[in-house]
């Protein structure tokens, strides 16, 4: 082979370059966020449901709230312990998680979700 | 809970063959559960709300509160270019709102006065007829309402409506000029709307779920008592239904057929 040299050192050149991001980042992965309660969360002890089925169904739950309430109007949430909520992101979730940018922006940034709910829903004033 | 699937099943069919479902069979479960949960909860409803607008009682200052009341309440942006203004009520000359009742030798008070408008929640709306996502339908109670989350800003709607009762979002809400909207969004408890959507009067739905009347019928009785009359129009006995009985009244465009359920007394 001509040039067998040259061509090797470039090839490994040139996929170090290309790898440079898995690299450079090894050994650091950034770890998962811990969202922030407010004090009026943890005094509550429990979100409408459990801490599990929150974490891994809260989208799907207010896709469904949404629906229920806009154009069905249905617009009470009876929990499986019994309490009933009125379903309202703004109104209900939000009176507890009221700290946005450290409950629900940390893991939606970390994740690289970008919901829309905040193009019209308002979220609560955050102090500081 | 205290039941299991067998239990559930057996209780079931048996109801079924007693005829006994829905909330009987609740009872049978689990007695008082069904009352104490839905208990303390107020909603208010009716099968076809209407509004009866008394246009002696309407004047110039009521419709500007009538408008306040309602856009300060829905975060409606002032735009302060009409050409891309949103309006969820608003008020129109006589000539405008009824221009195939107008003529030249109609009264001048009529011919002059200011005319409450707002969507008529039309039993037949052609919005809804040509909504392609379905984002804007008729409810169970009569009301036409806008779903933001499916609206596509396509406008078909606001093309159909002939009642020029639909406002399309030109640019965001939130970026509405400040020296006009001061303090916006004015209610923090209602969302605002987004660029790229239809809006329009939804009746104060999000107000009758708790018991309240809508906004503008509050801010116009609060000048005068039944300035607006609002209610269920199919009960016999309500309020607007008397009104209807007592007064001669108009409608807007009732030859188009959408069948419009703002009435007014002329």
């Amino acid at each position: 082979m001509f040039d067998g040299g040259k061509i090797w050192t470039l090839l490994l050149i040139f996929l170090a370059l290309m790898l440079f991001p898995l690299w450079y980042q090894k050994g650091d992965a950034v770890p998962a966020p811990e969202p922030e309660l407010t004090a009026a969360a943890k005094e509550a002890g429990k979100c409408v449901e459990s801490k599990e089925f929150m974490t891994t169904q809260h989208m799907k739950m207010l896709d469904q709230w949404r629906m229920e309430v806009v154009r069905d109007g249905e617009r009470y949430y009876t929990s499986t312990d019994g309490k009933t909520y009125d379903k309202s992101l703004q109104l209900t979730c939000m009176e507890c998680h009221s700290n946005k940018s450290k409950f629900c922006d940390k893991c939606h940034e970390y994740a690289g979700v970008d919901p829309f709910c905040w193009d019209c829903h308002i979220a609560p004033k955050e102090s500081e | 809970m205290g039941i299991d699937r067998r239990k559930f099943l057996k209780i079931a069919g048996v109801s079924a063959m007693l005829g006994i479902s829905g909330k009987a069979g609740f009872e049978l479960l689990a007695p008082g559960d069904v009352e104490a949960s839905v208990k303390d909860i107020p909603l208010t409803t009716a099968n076809k709300w209407g509004m009866v607008v008394d246009m002696h009682k309407m004047t110039d200052t009521v419709l500007e509160k009538c408008q306040n009341a309602c856009h300060t309440i829905h975060n409606v942006p002032d735009w302060n270019n009409p050409r891309i203004e949103i309006k969820w009520n608003w008020s129109e000359t006589y000539e405008h709102v009824f221009s195939e009742r107008e003529h030249e030798y109609l009264d001048e008070h009529l011919l002059e006065k200011n005319i409450f408008v707002a969507c008529n929640h039309c039993d037949n709306p052609p919005c809804c007829r040509v909504c392609p996502t379905r984002a804007t339908f008729k409810r169970d109670d009569g009301i036409v309402v806008m779903d933001p989350h499916r609206c596509i800003g396509c406008r078909f709607c606001m093309a159909a409506c002939p009642f020029g009762a639909r406002s399309f979002n030109y640019g965001d809400p939130r970026k509405a000029p400040a020296e006009y909207n001061p303090d916006f969004p004015t209610n923090p408890d209602y969302p605002t709307r987004t660029k790229g959507v239809v809006e329009k009067c939804n009746f104060c739905a999000e107000r009758l779920a708790k018991g309240q009347l809508p906004a503008c019928v509050e801010a116009a009785n609060m000048q005068e008592a039944d300035t607006i009359i609002f209610g269920d129009l199919s009960d016999h006995s309500s309020n607007v239904r008397r009104a209807l009985r007592e007064h001669y009244t108009i409608r807007r465009k009732p030859e188009l057929g959408t069948g419009p359920n703002i009435y007014y007394i002329v």
